[in-house]
């Protein structure tokens, strides 16, 4: 493809468009002059703090804030008995589900909220809390999703009608059941196994907050808040309060980090809009740590069971049939036609005869959420299942688990691919970045290496993964969230000087967007990054968009930036034709630059053009001058990123404890429009794999109360439990973006865990016969394995 | 209570509830604003102030027991216009994404320049493995502070 | 964030001010060191004292020195000075051994020994650390000083020997020659407290163990004394198979309980892998001290 051959060396230190650019946000954080949502202070601003429940689930008998509101630096205490008579006791959730702001019947979680206290301080509203006094009458809870289906477990949603038991949703099923069976009928090799993705949890560093701010006098509701898609919370917010959704303004300013975890509105956020309208001034709430890991978006929670058979050597069908624990309101983030998400890319990167899918859903009293954790609906699931089912299999057949999978791939001139539960990929190489992985990790020598440590009683193991993923949500005739349709939009500007601002509806939390949205538009129009301001975060100031997660940005706004880019060129190249005196046609496009075909010297450069298209000098017939374009991008397929990574782990055998000591991943994102950005994004996104494989668990005991709530026992990995990170990387361009870029922020969390668990598993399948560990593979839980009775995690 | 104390070199002085936390008289009082707060359990080390030279967490640290002692916040790193080799090298090794570890991970990793001068990769992971970053996965933040350390007494450079 | 109910505070400029404070404001006053086990606390409103002694500032409570057959540590000394003490890590080693692995750097420029040891927390490990080094602790009041040897010094959990009005001040160590010790720890991530810990002390005098020490972290309510298991080494050569029988006595005599860090055998078991792994390398170090 041409995007490919234009690519300048990725070592290129100051591209004009892609490259190893380095970022222009740093300059502010590098000074800790960012703007995150806890630095800004408006004059009059108040506090909230949230009361929430102890327990996961109870009637609520009564509830009285008198000697809260009599504590002198309380404003007032908002119960759901207030917000009833504002019409905001429950809000719509993602997924069409309802959720309640302030609990008035009864609780459903530990930590649901249940008050909301508006103070003159923080340190006031923490104080006031403890001066409720709410009688609960506690009722059974069920924190397991299996034991909701049973027919004596305790209704958790009596608030739906026509709701008797604890179904979320009715079963969703892709692929073809009968062709399946068919499939394992005829197989040479039948495996299966039952797996748990425990729930886990984004943790952003900086947690989830807000400030509303609504003026009585015009009626304009201005919010600060960090969140990854400020067009739909506005319009979401404009449903939920009736308030007009023109006269709400979102800014977002700096977020320290999303991961998912800022893609719902939080009841937390209405009870601070609620405050501020009641209140008449701003009102400030931040969540503390605890209140984020209990009650905010978590991730995973699915149980699995899957099957895999081949038939001469080759991996042929797969059959899963998972339980999606979804907490006690259906918030899971995913659009509309796909309950289940995108787990139907289960059947990964295979050339299959048949797979069936079957996915139910179920209320528990957990915390709802369902909300990514860097992954695309459900995507990191599924390449889970389907990673694990591979080995699996390959210890069935003693076959090698790369063999194994190089012998199934989907092969590349296969693409476009349709797969059995309906996606159509893109493009890929697969055997040839299997290779690359192969290469860099000296596969043989650490075969020979484990064998000889093996003799030694030593416990070494390598653990492959193979993902495909479907990012960059999504095709408007398939995708909406809410009703709305998953495009976004992207608004150039060049000024008469050549300097452009672009205005993209994507929301970065890190990304880098302000850099690589500018490398897009300097590489169309030839201008040097520099030249290009990226907006976005401000909904009076940029397109309406459905935001950043899902690794979205880069094939949907991406695409439309680079769409937007080549308007505004058409729109130069009929200026120049003005300005060169010649016709559109004949002239032909280099970086910067209109040229008239035939006579090179003779052309206009973007700048000149710029300064033309405002001047007073004559323009084309029917121009209307100036230099900007609008536009709406909606992508025609998802992307399909991949990527073989290889894990080497190191087993203390009298322990348990698990150490990676080697991790090789080669991804392949199509064109890169920054390495370096790239890299970044990996090397993140392998850190968060390696918690989730080893540490990272949201866990309940049998009341429901949530055991890992605060960083001491919510873990993250720090920099001595991650190693150095080796990366390779092959290009596949995409075929249909306009760059031929694919999404990649979220494939090194989807792909790591399943090669390190694999790694585990290699490492104790021979000396002690583990065919299968959950995760985390903590110290106590390996060692559990290693005496024969592997415990899934609670 | 009345307190005084010495932050960013600057004498100061004011009224504080003796409960105040020292992230908050930085954030709040002195509306420093580039020390952030992750967690309330001393865990996440976003809050990381120098004191008396040693990286603390401010979230677990009195205002109060600041009196007569020096605060060194992540304010204080670029001086007159010239930043200091490890932001440059944050900037050079693409060590921060979405920024909000960086003040605590930045003066962490001063405190440890300034003791050790030349840290292997290990004595610099060992150093910050009491700050979580959700984002980089590590590795650049360790290049970027042994780019600092070779650049020390390179001249500094704007960006 | 989560914020401290109302106290009032106290700044103490010497440790017979503070004793006298802890007098005069009774129960409802606490002292504070480093805070980083009260403050955390204080913030999940766990622990709401209406008065706080802080002892920060009290750098007559701050050295490692070496006086009259012995080290002394005062009780303010932090953790990053235990770790970096030459003469600590020359004469009880096991000091950094545990130090590398407590809590992270960061915290460990503010917690102190003294907090450490009167939080006494069974998790924590420089308790481990100082039962197996023969401790003794001086335990200051307005009536003068006690010394109290660590053996009787976790009375219960979280309970010390230090009573009302009074300060720990000081921890002395008593040196003597063949020397050898070391701290092995488990730990689910850098920075969490111990899945299981152990710490050992051995003396070895003429190839036969003089006097030994062994306590473990993390696996009882409070500091486990392994007082069995010294019985059974001291006087005998030392050898991997006496080591393991003490691992087997560790498993046996200490208490855990279930929790996420995880189940009961397992700590039972670790117990006993880091009772080993302890002693062996206390004794390699004793015998090169001796030899």
């Amino acid at each position: 493809m041409a995007v490919v051959e234009n690519l300048p060396s990725p070592s290129t230190e100051r591209p004009i468009g892609f490259g190893r650019l380095k970022r222009k946000e740093d300059a502010r954080f590098i000074r800790g002059k960012g703007t995150y949502l806890d630095d800004i202070e408006l004059p009059g601003m108040v506090h909230g703090a949230v009361l929430r429940s102890p327990y996961a689930h109870a009637r609520i008998v009564s509830i009285d804030t008198s000697a809260a509101l009599a504590h002198p630096n309380v404003a007032a205490v908002v119960t759901a008995k207030d917000l009833e008579t504002l019409g905001l006791a429950w809000m719509p959730t993602i997924s069409y589900d309802t959720q309640a702001v302030l609990a008035g019947d009864k609780v459903r979680f530990q930590g649901q909220e249940v008050a909301f206290v508006i103070a003159t301080d923080e340190y006031s509203a923490n104080d006031a809390l403890a001066l409720i006094d709410v009688e609960y009458d506690p009722l059974p809870a069920v924190v397991n999703a299996r034991k909701a289906l049973d027919a004596d477990a305790p209704l958790i949603r009596d608030d739906k009608s026509g709701q008797a038991d604890n179904l979320a949703s009715p079963t969703w099923e892709a692929g073809d059941e009968r062709a399946t069976e068919r499939a394992f009928a005829e197989a040479d090799h039948v495996v299966s196994r039952d797996m748990i993705y425990p729930r886990c949890h984004p943790a952003p560093l900086e947690t989830c907050g807000i400030i509303a701010d609504f003026n009585p006098e015009t009626g304009q509701l201005d919010i600060y808040n960090g969140n990854q898609a400020p067009h739909a919370h506005r319009t979401v917010y404009a449903h939920v309060a009736g308030l007009a959704e023109h006269m709400i303004r979102i800014r977002c300013q700096d977020i320290g980090g999303g991961f998912g975890n800022k893609v719902p509105v939080y009841p937390g956020y209405v009870c601070a809009i609620a405050g501020s309208i009641v209140a008449g001034v701003p009102v400030k709430w931040v969540e503390n740590r605890s209140e984020n890991l209990m009650s905010t978006g978590f991730a995973r929670d699915y149980i699995m069971r899957g099957e895999m058979c081949s038939k001469d050597g080759k991996i042929t069908g797969l059959r899963v049939d998972a339980i999606a624990d979804h907490g006690a309101f259906d918030s899971t983030a995913q659009p509309t036609k796909f309950p289940a998400g995108f787990f139907h890319i289960v059947c990964g990167s295979y050339d299959l005869q048949a797979s069936h899918v079957k996915v139910k859903a179920v209320y528990s009293n957990k915390a709802p959420g369902g909300v990514a954790y860097r992954c695309s609906f459900r995507v990191t699931e599924a390449v889970y299942l389907v990673e694990r089912m591979v080995d699996a299999l390959a210890l069935e057949m003693k076959a090698d688990p790369i063999d194994l999978r190089m012998r199934s791939f989907i092969a590349a001139e296969q693409f476009p691919y349709e797969t059995t539960t309906g996606w159509t990929y893109d493009s890929g190489e697969y055997a040839k970045t299997m290779d690359v992985a192969k290469k860099i990790a000296g596969y043989d020598d650490l075969r020979r290496e484990q064998a000889e440590k093996r003799a030694r009683g030593e416990l070494m193991g390598i653990g492959v993964s193979f993902f495909t993923e479907g990012v960059g949500a999504g095709p408007r005739k398939h995708m909406d969230i809410l009703g709305l349709a998953m495009n976004d939009g992207a608004d150039l500007r060049v000024h008469p000087s050549g300097k452009a601002v672009v205005s993209i509806s994507a929301q970065t939390q890190g990304q880098g967007h302000e850099t690589t949205f500018a490398q897009i538009v300097a590489e169309e129009l030839g201008i040097p990054p520099e030249d290009v301001e990226v907006r976005h975060g401000d909904t009076d100031k940029s397109p309406y968009g459905l935001g950043t997660y899902g690794s979205r940005s880069t094939p949907v706004s991406g695409g439309a930036v680079a769409v937007v880019s080549r308007k505004v060129r058409d729109k130069a190249r009929m200026i120049a034709a003005t300005m060169l005196e010649t016709r559109p046609e004949d002239l032909a496009w280099e970086k910067g630059r209109w040229y008239v075909k035939g006579d090179p010297e003779k052309g206009a450069m973007i700048e000149d053009i710029a300064a033309r298209a405002y001047s007073g000098e004559p323009m084309p017939a029917d121009f209307e001058g100036g230099l900007d374009a609008q536009v709406i991008y909606d992508p025609p397929n998802l992307t399909y990123p991949y990527g073989a990574y290889i894990a080497v782990v190191d087993i203390d055998p009298d322990t348990g404890h698990v150490k990676v000591r080697r991790f090789i991943a080669v991804d392949d994102c199509g064109v890169r429009i920054n390495p370096m950005v790239v890299d970044g994004q990996i090397h993140g996104g392998l850190a968060e794999g390696v918690g989730i494989a080893l540490m990272e668990l949201i866990s309940f005991d049998e009341e429901g109360n949530c055991l890992n709530s605060s960083f001491m026992d919510y873990l993250i990995p720090t920099a001595l439990e991650c190693p150095d990170f080796e990366l390779g990387e092959t290009v596949t361009p995409c075929p249909h973006h306009p760059l031929g870029a694919k999404g990649v922020g979220e494939s090194p969390t989807v792909g790591s865990p399943p090669a390190i668990v694999n790694a585990v598993i290699d490492a104790l399948y021979e000396p002690h016969g583990v065919e299968h560990i959950d995760m985390p593979c903590t110290p106590a839980r390996v060692w559990a394995a290693m005496q024969g009775r592997p415990e899934p995690p609670q | 209570m009345d307190i005084s104390t010495t932050v960013n070199g600057e004498q100061v002085s004011g009224e504080v509830e003796p409960r105040q936390l020292l992230v908050h008289f930085i954030r709040e009082t002195l509306g420093l604003k580039g020390t952030h707060w992750g967690c309330d359990t001393s865990n996440c080390g976003a809050c990381v102030v120098l004191m008396d030279g040693r990286p603390v967490k401010s979230c677990t640290v009195l205002t109060a027991m600041c009196e007569g002692h020096e605060i060194r916040t992540v304010e204080s790193l670029e001086v007159d216009g010239e930043l200091d080799p490890l932001q440059q090298g944050f900037h050079e090794r693409h060590a921060l994404q979405c920024g909000f570890c960086t003040p605590g991970m930045l003066m962490t990793a001063r405190a440890l320049l300034d003791e050790n001068p030349d840290p292997t990769d290990q004595e610099i992971r060992t150093a910050i493995s009491g700050a979580i970053c959700r984002c980089t996965g590590y590795q650049n933040i360790v290049s970027a502070v042994r780019w600092a350390a070779e650049h020390e007494s390179a001249t500094k450079q704007e960006i | 964030m989560q914020t401290p109910a109302p106290f009032e505070y106290e700044r103490a400029t010497s440790v017979e001010g503070a004793i006298a404070a802890l007098e005069r404001l009774g129960s409802d006053a606490r002292i504070i060191a480093g805070g980083h086990s009260l403050l955390p606390m204080m913030k999940l409103r766990l622990a709401s004292p209406e008065y706080l002694i802080d002892i920060n500032d009290l750098a007559e409570l701050a050295y490692i020195r070496e006086q009259d057959g012995e080290i002394r540590i005062g009780a303010m000394t932090r953790h990053v000075d235990l770790l970096k003490s030459e003469l600590l890590a020359r004469r009880f080693p096991l000091f950094r051994d545990a130090e590398t692995v407590i809590a992270d750097p960061v915290v460990r420029n503010r917690g102190t020994i003294g907090g450490s040891l009167c939080q006494a927390d069974a998790a924590e490990d420089l308790s481990a650390v100082c039962s197996a080094a023969k401790a003794q602790v001086v335990i200051r009041g307005a009536e003068g000083e006690r010394v109290v040897g660590m053996e009787d010094f976790h009375v219960g959990p979280f309970m010390t020997a230090v009573g009302a009005g009074e300060i720990l001040t000081e921890v002395r160590l008593r040196m003597r020659r063949g020397a050898g010790s070391g701290h092995e720890k488990v730990e689910r991530r850098a920075g969490d407290w111990a899945i299981a810990a152990a710490s050992a002390a051995l003396w070895v005098d003429g190839g036969t163990i003089d006097d030994v020490g062994i306590a473990l972290s993390a696996v009882g309510v409070t500091t486990i004394h392994l007082t069995r298991a010294e019985e059974l080494l001291r006087g005998k050569p030392p050898s991997d198979e006496l080591f393991a029988q003490a691992g087997v006595i560790a498993s046996e005599d200490c208490s855990p309980s279930a929790d996420g860090r995880g189940p009961i055998d397992y700590k039972r078991h670790l117990a006993g892998v880091l009772t080993q792994r302890a002693l062996r390398r206390s004794a390699a170090r004793a015998l090169s001290e001796e030899a």
